[in-house]
Order: C-alpha cells, then sequence, then structure tokens
C-alpha cells in the first residue's frame, strides 16, 4: 500500500443550493505521498478555487464525487481519524489578520497549538518549539511572540501563520490565497518559506492563488480553472511558458511583467462578462473566446494531451 | 512659475498619537506635469496613501499636514478653505480612493450617484442633457449605457472599478489621483481596468498619480516612477531609467525581489530582511540596507541628479573624496 496518494480528489462536484450551475465541476487531482509536491490551483474570482480549498479541509460535503486522504474518504471519517486528520492537514488563509485574536500576543496563537495537540511536555519545551518556528519564518522569538498581531506588518503576521501551521507538522497545507494581501516585494519571503517547508520538511501544498507570478517561482503542478472546471493543467513550467488553453493564455499574458519596455500590446474586453447564456453543455469560455467554434457551443470539451503531464480542455487540440 | 500641474514641496503629514506625533510623510517634494503618469511605489505604510490624501486636502483628525505646500495650477491647496476646496475637488483633482468600488452607495443606481458629482458642481442640469453625459462617461470607460440603471451589487468588481473612473472622469479634473485602482482585481480584469485609466486620461488630457505597491504593474503603466520608503521619496526617474538602472537600494531591493513570470529564478532569500518599524536617524533605509555605511547614520542624504531627469537620495551617489560620479556609480555611463 506504499503508493496510495497523499490525497485524491475523484471527480468532486459542489453545486451550492439555489444555483444551477455547478461552483466546481467534476474535478480530479491527486497528490502523492512522496515526494512532498506544491499544486497549484488557479483563476479568477468565481473559478472555485476556494470551493476546492473548503472540500479539501472538510468544511462542505460533496455534491458527488470524493475526496480520499491517504487512502481514506474524508466525508466518512471515524472521530479518532478525523482528529487525525485535522492534524495532517492544516490551512492557511488570505487575510492574516483574521485568523489571530486580536486581544492575545503572538505567544498565544501558538501556544494554543501546542496545547490543542500536546506537542510540549513543559513550559521550556513549549518555548523551544515557538521559537524554532518563529526561527523558521525568519524572524525572532524574543522580538515576536508578545507582540500583539496589530503590531507587525501583513507580510509578518503570515509567516506567523505559517510557523503556526509548521508546528504540527503536517503533511499538507492548503494555502488560500495567502500572498494576496501582502506587498508584492514581500510575496518572496513567502515563496521561501513554502519551498524551504516542502524540501526539508516534507511538507506538500495545495496552493490557491490568482498570482501566477508566485506559482511560477513555486514548481510543480498547476491547475487553471474557469468557472469550476479545469481548463489546463500541467507542469507550471510548461504551462506558464506554453499555456495552450485561450483562456489560459490570456490569463498568462495580463500578468504584468516587471518591464517598462514590455508592455501590454493589445486592448483586451471583458465582453461576455455579464453571461447572459447559461447552458452548461458547452465550453463555458466559448463566449469570451477569440478563437471558438461552432462545436464549441455544442459540447464539453474533454482533456485533451499536449505533451507529457500538460493538458488543456480545448477543442483546438482534439 | 513652472509648467507642472502638480507642485508638492516640502509635504509634512503627521498624526497626532498618545506618545507624540507619528509622522507619515516626512517632507516630501514632486512635480506632475501635464498629460503624464506618475507612479508612487512603495510598500504599505511608506505614505503613499497618506500622500494622496493630502493633495485633496482630505487628511483628517489626528492627522494633519505639518509643513510644505501643495500648488495645483498654481493654487496653494493646503491652506485653502473647505468650500473652496470643495468646488476644487473633482473639477479639478479627482481622487479614486483605496477600495473606491466599495465606497459606492448600494441603494443607489449609478447614474445616479454619477449625476449627483456633476450637479453637486453644476447645479440641476436638464435630464436628457445628463442622460446623454453618462451615457457618454459610461461608454468611456467601456461599460454598456444598461449599467447606469444598475445598482452596485449587481455590477462585477472591474465594472464597478470603471464606474468609479466615470466618475473622476466626469468634470474632467486636471488631474486623477488612484490609490491602488486595481488591487483586489483578478489578472484580466486589472489590466482591462489600468487600459481603461489610461484611455480615459491620454484621451481627455489628464495628468494622473498612480499610487501602488506592485512595481511589476507601474512598469506597464506610468511615464515617470516616484520611490517611496518610510514617509520619504527616494528615488524618482523615468520609468525606463528606473529598471535599467535602479540606484537607491531599496529601489533595487523592489526590482529584483518582485516574483517574475518571464524569468524563472531563485533569488536570494530575504526571508530575514527585518521589517523595521521606526524612522532611524540618518537616512531612512539604512537599517535594511546591505549597503550602509557610517555616513548614513549621520546625515540625511539629499536628492542628487545622476542623469537629468533621475534622482536619487542616498550617500553612495554623493561624489567627492575619490567616490565615482553618480552617473558612473549608477551604472548609467
Amino acid at each position: 500500500m506504499s503508493d496510495t496518494p497523499l490525497l485524491e480528489i475523484r471527480d468532486f462536484t459542489m453545486k451550492y443550493a439555489g444555483s444551477s450551475a455547478a461552483a466546481v465541476d467534476k474535478f480530479s487531482l491527486v497528490l502523492p505521498e512522496s515526494p512532498a509536491t506544491i499544486t497549484t490551483i488557479a483563476g479568477e474570482s468565481g473559478s472555485g478555487k476556494t470551493t476546492l480549498a473548503n472540500a479539501v479541509l472538510g468544511f462542505l460535503t460533496p455534491t458527488s464525487g470524493s475526496i480520499s486522504f491517504r487512502g481514506r474518504d474524508i466525508a466518512r471519517l471515524g472521530r479518532r481519524q478525523r482528529a487525525d486528520y485535522r492534524r495532517s492537514v492544516q490551512a492557511i488563509f488570505q487575510d492574516p489578520y483574521a485568523a489571530y485574536n486580536p486581544f492575545y500576543p503572538i505567544r498565544h496563537t501558538l501556544l494554543q497549538v501546542i496545547r490543542q495537540f500536546g506537542l510540549a511536555s513543559s513550559r521550556r519545551q513549549a518555548r523551544t518549539l515557538m521559537n524554532d518556528a518563529v526561527a523558521l519564518v525568519g524572524m525572532r522569538g524574543d522580538e515576536v511572540l508578545d507582540k500583539h498581531p496589530h503590531q507587525l506588518s501583513g507580510g509578518q503576521r503570515q509567516r506567523i501563520m505559517f510557523a503556526r501551521a509548521h508546528l504540527v507538522r503536517p503533511q499538507l497545507i492548503v494555502a488560500d490565497e495567502p500572498v494576496s494581501m501582502i506587498d508584492a516585494s514581500l510575496r518572496a519571503t513567502i515563496i521561501d518559506i513554502m519551498l524551504k517547508m516542502r524540501d526539508e520538511d516534507g511538507i506538500s501544498f495545495l496552493y490557491i492563488t490568482h498570482d501566477l507570478s508566485t506559482a511560477y517561482q513555486i514548481g510543480n503542478e498547476i491547475v487553471i480553472l474557469y468557472s469550476g472546471r479545469v481548463a489546463e493543467s500541467g507542469e507550471v513550467a510548461d504551462v506558464i511558458e506554453q499555456p495552450k488553453h485561450p483562456y489560459a493564455q490570456l490569463l498568462i499574458e495580463s500578468v504584468p511583467v516587471p518591464d517598462p519596455r514590455r508592455r501590454w500590446q493589445d486592448e483586451v474586453s471583458l465582453a461576455a462578462e455579464d453571461g447572459a447564456h447559461r447552458s452548461q453543455q458547452r465550453c463555458l469560455y466559448a463566449p469570451r473566446c477569440p478563437r471558438r467554434m461552432d462545436k464549441c457551443d455544442e459540447g464539453v470539451p474533454g482533456m485533451y494531451q499536449i505533451a507529457g503531464t500538460h493538458q488543456a480542455a480545448c477543442y483546438l487540440y482534439e | 512659475m513652472s509648467d507642472a500641474v502638480l507642485e508638492v514641496e516640502g509635504l509634512k503629514v503627521e498624526y497626532q498619537t498618545s506618545s507624540g506625533p507619528a509622522v507619515a510623510v516626512n517632507g516630501i517634494s514632486f512635480q506632475v506635469f501635464p498629460g503624464e503618469t506618475l507612479g508612487l511605489v512603495g510598500e504599505s505604510g511608506c505614505g503613499k496613501s497618506t500622500t494622496a490624501m493630502a493633495i485633496l486636502n482630505l487628511v483628517q483628525a489626528p492627522g494633519r499636514i505639518a509643513e510644505g505646500s501643495i500648488r495645483l495650477n498654481g493654487t496653494e491647496l493646503s491652506t485653502l478653505n473647505p468650500r473652496s476646496m470643495r468646488r476644487i475637488r473633482w473639477q479639478e483633482v479627482a481622487l479614486i480612493p483605496q477600495g473606491a468600488m466599495d465606497s459606492l452607495n448600494p441603494v443607489v443606481r449609478v447614474d445616479s450617484q454619477i449625476a449627483e458629482v456633476i450637479e453637486d458642481h453644476e447645479g440641476r442640469q436638464r435630464f436628457a442633457d445628463m442622460h446623454e453625459r453618462i451615457t457618454e462617461l459610461l461608454g468611456m470607460v467601456g461599460l454598456p449605457a444598461r449599467v447606469g440603471r444598475l445598482y452596485p451589487h449587481e455590477l462585477s468588481g472591474g465594472m464597478k472599478q470603471r464606474v468609479c473612473i466615470a466618475m473622476a472622469i466626469a468634470l474632467r479634473p486636471k488631474l486623477l489621483v488612484a490609490d491602488e485602482p486595481t488591487s483586489a482585481l483578478d489578472v484580466v480584469v486589472q489590466r482591462v481596468v489600468a487600459q481603461t485609466l489610461l484611455d480615459v486620461t491620454q484621451r481627455l488630457g489628464m495628468a494622473m498619480i498612480l499610487i501602488g505597491h506592485d512595481i511589476a504593474l507601474q512598469a506597464q503603466l506610468v511615464d515617470r516612477m516616484a520611490v517611496m520608503y518610510a514617509g520619504s521619496i527616494v528615488e524618482v526617474g523615468r520609468v525606463e531609467s528606473i529598471f535599467d538602472h535602479p540606484s537607491h537600494p531599496y529601489t533595487q531591493l523592489l526590482v529584483s525581489s518582485v516574483p517574475s513570470i518571464t524569468e524563472r529564478r531563485r533569488r536570494p532569500s530575504d526571508a530575514t530582511v527585518r521589517e523595521v518599524h521606526h524612522r532611524p536617524s540618518g537616512c531612512v533605509f539604512r537599517l535594511r540596507c546591505p549597503q550602509a555605511f557610517d555616513r548614513c547614520r549621520a546625515e540625511v542624504p539629499a536628492m542628487r541628479e545622476l542623469v537629468p531627469g533621475h534622482v536619487v537620495a542616498c550617500h553612495l551617489y554623493a561624489g567627492g573624496s575619490g567616490e565615482p560620479a553618480p552617473a558612473e556609480a549608477a551604472g548609467h555611463v
């Protein structure tokens, strides 16, 4: 049983009450037990990224399909297994301020985790754990542990969240937009922390973001979602350097390049952004697509292989 | 007399706190020329939004403009009475504040909100004229006329942001101040909104100050860029000149640390960079600066011109005894 995957999502579909369209439609993904990987889930708001994160964290029950962690369906865990799951999978969210109790110093946030999971048998050991965790994210215990959340910058608060998650030595961290509220110039520090945790501690990540520049720096696989469906997936370098799906191409071309001599050339429009058409049995990007063909309106494109693991859900590659 | 639309000189803004005044903007000077886009870039807390508010004379207590002058087409704004300032806002200089799209009134239709701005300054208008004007404004920001009859919650983030742009240009001001106008938007929408901004300001011959922390986005949009750190402007120049020869060590850090989508590289980790919260003596950046030396502690560096139009406040370019001439040191030669 050594090749049981760490996380296996099979045909996960989520429909919210009152909505005819699925927020996520038949999504599948496998993360290996080892080596640890960082898998990016990218897409615009409303593409289903956060629904996916919440389902993996066990906050949502799938409408259909399944999510298994180390071979067990997470919707059917016993008490003990559930506690174990809660420890093995940690979450980091977009707004690092909302995750703290503003009345208590940073020390309190970390101590809670240590107590909850019985990580230390003495105060001294707890202190060592906290100092190590904070050092891992490039800060010093004596400088930050007694501060209150509002006394730290957004980047520092988010780094402490990574330290907190690391304390319990999880196998998977679901990071939902961890850099989107952090200054562009400080995003690199978060990337470094994720890479370090992956390479030195064997922690896998589900990295949910709309920031493709950081995804590109981080590596492994990427899945680009559009309207709840996978538009393109593959190795990060393949997808970002040679995007195939017209949506992926637009998305990647729209990421600002830090070079004033390589400015955006074409005007883009969001013509169909109010989406009057509601048929689901077709390519959902067709109304916006510059390369739309008749068949795009007649059926849902499957995933067509480009090379290796690189796939695109577009009839151009049928 | 200068031909600048806006001239800011020695602007200092402080906030009164229980432990004395906290200086958010510390004596900055810059100009904006007709029709140009000036980027004001820096990390959160550097004072860029405070600068925007000061230009509009909107700094609220406990904050105040402590020193300096702000001249818009020759009119001094910092001492203007509230009534006259009201007349100038929207008409001469308009602000798109941070998170503007969330400041739309949720219970008023879009067209009425735009009409309110116009009538506030020009008095009541004939319905047909107003309708035509609003349709034209919406068209300029790429929105169909029917958007006027909608409520803000019926619009996407990108559409709301474009409504805010339409309001800001309604009275054809000479200067537009846009504070992070595309943050919280997806990349594709960000690109559309940014293009809309550039397009309307160019078409109307307006100057713009574009405030942001994303230096890559600035590279795409602005003509000149001013880099701000801890309340001070440390470097100003044409955007190409700054990207070719980032000269202040802080600008160098900004330019090199932004994750890029065109170049996959492992840069030296700056996870250990200390974020410093108090202003040190001498140079504001010296505690984070990899090249700091004795003089940086003792003396605040003055602005020096490296090449025409590109200035930097850093002792590395002070010249004098045996040191390289400014342009040479910055790699300009």
